[in-house]
C-alpha cells in the first residue's frame, strides 16, 4: 500500500507521480473551458476566427497601407497574420492563465490535485484557438498562391518555442496573481505594449541595426521571425541570435516558472 | 502498526491574519504618504506585511487511526476541524508535524466541487469525477450506476443550472459516492439535500464502512455521527479534549456545549447576587439537553446582603426564528415579597412544545419601581431540544428542516374530508389519548 507523508517544508515526493495521476484533469478542465466559452453565444466557435481576421485587417491596414512597412515582396496580410499567430496565442494564454487560479478558487480551497493543472489547461484552452488561427492561415496561403518551403520542416519548433514561453510567463502571472491582484492590472498592460514591442504588425528588419540585439531580448522576437521565416520561406532575413535568445529565454521561464508555482502553491489555499 | 490508515504527529498549522492597520490609514494616506516620502512608504508597507497576526488553528494534534475505523470529529466552529480536513486532503501545509496517509484518500469538502452551471448534467459527471481524482474510464465504466443513484435520469443532458438544489445535490453526491477511496474524508455535505436522500447517503456511507474502509467524518449533526461512527475526536481551539468510544465523546460534548457556568451577576446597589442559573428536567437533573415535550425548570439561585423588595422576575426563551414564550412576573403580577439572605426561585414551563432547534434563555429582573432594572435582560443560558420527530408522529418530507421552522407547535389535529382525523402533539400522553380517540372514530 503505498504511504503517502505530509510534512511541513516538504514539498511532496509524490508530486510528478500526482501530475501523472491527473493527466487526464489537463484535458477535462480544457474541455470543459473550451465547452463553455462558447455558451450561449450566436457566432460560437467563430469568435476564433473573427478575431484574428480583424485584428490582421486593422493591422494590415495601418502598418502595411498607412505606415508603408516593408513587406519584402510577400502579401501584407500574410505577413501580419504570421506574426499574430504566436502573439495572440501568447497574449490570450497568458491572460487566461493569469486569471485561472483566482477564477477557479471554490475548486482550491476545496479539493486537491496539482494547482499546476489548472494554469497549464488554460495554456491548452488557448492553443485550441492557435489551432483553429492555423487553418485560416493555410486559407490565406491558399488565397495568395503561397507554397511553403523545406524551412516548414522547422515550423513545430517554434510551435514548441511559443507553447513554452506561454507555459512558462503562464505560471509566472498566475502564482503572482494569486497573492498580488496587481497583476489583473499589469497583463492587460503587458499585453497592450506587447503587441507594439514585438514584431507583429511589422518586420524585425524595420528595427534600426542597432538596436536589433536589443530587440531581440524581447523573447517574442525570435519566435515571431521563426514563424515568418518558417511559414514564409527564403523571402524572410532571420536574424539569428534572435532566435537563440528566444530559445534560452524560454527555457528560464518554464524552469523559474515551475520552481515558483511550486515554491507557492502550497499556500494558495491559505491566500486565495 | 501496518494497520494504521492515517497517523497524525504534532500537527499544527498556522495562520496570519490580514495586515495591521494603522488608524486612519485610508487610501488618501497611503497615496499622500507614497507621493511625499516613497522610501518611508515603502520600508512602511514591508514593516506592516512583517507585523502581520499570527494565529494558531491547529496545534500539537497527535492521533492514529486504523484501517477501517469510522471516526467522527466534533467541535464547534472553530475548533480546528476544517483545518484537520484541509490538511488531510493536502489542500493545505502543516506548519509543523507530520501525517502519514497510508491508502487511497478522497476528500468530499463540499458536495459539486467543479461543477460547472453550463454544463450538463453528463458533463459534470466526468468533470466532477476527474477532479476528484477518478480517470476518465473509471468514470464512464461508473456511469450507470452513478446516474441512478442520483435519480436525475431524465435531466442528464440539461445544464445543472436548471436543476433544482435538490437535483443538484442528488448528482454532485452520486459521483462523489462512487469514489472508492480506502480512506474517505467527509465534511457536513449531509447537511444538504432531503431527508430520504441524507439517508441514502448515510446509508452508502454505512455499507462504505462496513466494507473495511476507513472513514473520517465531520458533521454538525450529531445524530448523524453517533449513529455511522465508532469513535469520536473532540477538538477545541485547536487541539484535543477527548479521542474515545463515540458515545462518551458525543455525550461529554454536548454537555460542554450547554454547561459554560453563567458567572454570577451581582448588582452590589441592590444587594444582590444570582450565583447560578440552571435548567433542570422533569427528574430534577440539571441539564441542557431536553426532549420535545418535557417540562423544563430554570432555576436562580440568589443572595443578597440587604432585603429586596417585590422584585420582579421575567424569564424568555428564544429560538432561532425569536421569542419563543415568556414568563413575566410583571404580566401575572405574582411576585415574592422579598428576596433575602439565600434562596432558590424557579419557574417550570410545562410539557415544552418546542420543536428540535437550540434555544436560549433570557432573563431580567426589575425592582418595586417597575422602571429600573436590578438585572437587564441577558443571555443566561441555552439549551438543545433534540429528538426522533418520527416518535412524535411527524414524518413529511421538510420534517428534516424542522429545526429552521417555527420552533413552537401547539397540539393541533387535522379533520379530512372522510372524516379522519389526525392529531398532532409533542406532548406524548396528550397525544395518545388523541390516537385513542382517532382509532374509535375511524372504526366506527
Amino acid at each position: 500500500m503505498t504511504e503517502l507523508v505530509i510534512e511541513a517544508g516538504h514539498t511532496e515526493r509524490e508530486y510528478w507521480r500526482d501530475l501523472w495521476r491527473y493527466r487526464e484533469l489537463f484535458y477535462f478542465l480544457a474541455w470543459r473551458d473550451l465547452l463553455v466559452r462558447y455558451k450561449q453565444t450566436i457566432v460560437g466557435v467563430g469568435w476564433s476566427i473573427i478575431r484574428p481576421v480583424l485584428t490582421m485587417g486593422v493591422l494590415t491596414f495601418v502598418f502595411g497601407k498607412l505606415g508603408k512597412m516593408p513587406s519584402g515582396g510577400i502579401p501584407y496580410p500574410l505577413l501580419v497574420l504570421c506574426g499574430m499567430l504566436p502573439w495572440q496565442f501568447l497574449s490570450t494564454a497568458i491572460s487566461e492563465s493569469g486569471n485561472s487560479l483566482v477564477m477557479n478558487s471554490a475548486l482550491i480551497s476545496k479539493v486537491y490535485f496539482p494547482r499546476v493543472v489548472i494554469a497549464a489547461s488554460s495554456v491548452i484552452t488557448s492553443f485550441v484557438d492557435f489551432i483553429i488561427a492555423i487553418a485560416f492561415l493555410v486559407v490565406l496561403m491558399l488565397w495568395y498562391h503561397f507554397t511553403p518551403s523545406i524551412n516548414l520542416l522547422a515550423f513545430p519548433f517554434f510551435v514548441l518555442l511559443v507553447f513554452g514561453a506561454s507555459l512558462g510567463m503562464g505560471l509566472w502571472i498566475a502564482a503572482l496573481m494569486v497573492e498580488y491582484r496587481d497583476f489583473r492590472f499589469i497583463v492587460p498592460f503587458i499585453v497592450q505594449f506587447g503587441l507594439y514591442l514585438s514584431p507583429v504588425g511589422f518586420q524585425t528588419s524595420v528595427v534600426p541595426a542597432k538596436y536589433r540585439l536589443l530587440f531581440s531580448f524581447n523573447p517574442m522576437v525570435g519566435i515571431i521571425d521563426g514563424f515568418r521565416w518558417s511559414l514564409l520561406a527564403g523571402k524572410i532575413h532571420i536574424y539569428w541570435p534572435s532566435v537563440v535568445i528566444s530559445s534560452i529565454e524560454t527555457v528560464l521561464l518554464i524552469i523559474s516558472g515551475i520552481w515558483y508555482f511550486r515554491k507557492t502553491e502550497q499556500f494558495f489555499a491559505d491566500v486565495i | 502498526m501496518t494497520q494504521l490508515a492515517i497517523s497524525i504527529e504534532k500537527l499544527g498549522k498556522r495562520y496570519t491574519l490580514g495586515r495591521q492597520r494603522a488608524k486612519g490609514d485610508g487610501i488618501r494616506h497611503a497615496v499622500e504618504g507614497a507621493i511625499r516620502s516613497p522610501i518611508e512608504w515603502i520600508r512602511r508597507r514591508m514593516d506592516a506585511s512583517a507585523k502581520m497576526e499570527e494565529f494558531w488553528a491547529l496545534r500539537d494534534l497527535s492521533a492514529e487511526i486504523r484501517h477501517g475505523e469510522v471516526v467522527g470529529v466534533l467541535g464547534r466552529n472553530g475548533a480546528g476541524k476544517s483545518t484537520l480536513l484541509k490538511l488531510l486532503s493536502r489542500i493545505t501545509v502543516p506548519t509543523e508535524g507530520r501525517i502519514r496517509l497510508r491508502g487511497r484518500v478522497a476528500s468530499l469538502l463540499e458536495v459539486g466541487t467543479g461543477f460547472h452551471q453550463e454544463l450538463t448534467g453528463r458533463e459534470n459527471i466526468f468533470l466532477n469525477g476527474a477532479i476528484l481524482g477518478m480517470s476518465r474510464a473509471e468514470i464512464i465504466r461508473k456511469f450507470d450506476e452513478i446516474v441512478a443513484f442520483s435519480e436525475i435520469e431524465n435531466f442528464i443532458d440539461t445544464p445543472v443550472k436548471r436543476y433544482s438544489s435538490g437535483m443538484y445535490v442528488r448528482l454532485a453526491f452520486a459521483v462523489a459516492a462512487h469514489l472508492e477511496p480506502e480512506i474517505l474524508i467527509v465534511d457536513e455535505v449531509l447537511a444538504v439535500g432531503d431527508s430520504a436522500f441524507q439517508k441514502k447517503c448515510l446509508g452508502k456511507m454505512g455499507s462504505f464502512a462496513q466494507s473495511g474502509r476507513t472513514i473520517l467524518f465531520v458533521s454538525h449533526n450529531i445524530d448523524a455521527i453517533r449513529s455511522l461512527c465508532l469513535r469520536g475526536i473532540w477538538l477545541r481551539d485547536g487541539s484535543m479534549v477527548k479521542d474515545g468510544d463515540i458515545a462518551n465523546v458525543v455525550e461529554e460534548y454536548s454537555k460542554s456545549m450547554f454547561s459554560e457556568e453563567v458567572p454570577s451577576w451581582s448588582n452590589p446597589a441592590y444587594g444582590v447576587t444570582l450565583n447560578r442559573i440552571v435548567l433542570k428536567n422533569e427528574r430534577g437533573e440539571i441539564t441542557n439537553h431536553f426532549s420535545p415535550g418535557e417540562d423544563l425548570k430554570v432555576e436562580i439561585t440568589f443572595q443578597t446582603t440587604k432585603r429586596v423588595h417585590r422584585p420582579r422576575f421575567a424569564i424568555g426563551i428564544v429560538g432561532m426564528n425569536g421569542s419563543c414564550f415568556t414568563s413575566n412576573m410583571l404580566l401575572d403580577g405574582r411576585y415574592p415579597e422579598w428576596l433575602d439572605g439565600e434562596g432558590t426561585l424557579s419557574c417550570t414551563f410545562k410539557a415544552v412544545p418546542l420543536l428540535p432547534q437550540s434555544y436560549t434563555v433570557k432573563m431580567a429582573v426589575r425592582d418595586e419601581n417597575i422602571k429600573d432594572f436590578i438585572f437587564p435582560y441577558r443571555d443566561v443560558t441555552s439549551f438543545n431540544v433534540s429528538g426522533d420527530l418520527a416518535e412524535y408522529g411527524y414524518k413529511g418530507e421538510f420534517v428534516t428542516w424542522a429545526s429552521r421552522s417555527t420552533a413552537v407547535v401547539i397540539p393541533y389535529e387535522w379533520h379530512l374530508p372522510n372524516g379522519d382525523r389526525v392529531a398532532v402533539s409533542l406532548n406524548r400522553a396528550k397525544r395518545d389519548d388523541l390516537i385513542k380517540e382517532d382509532v374509535l372514530h375511524s372504526g366506527t
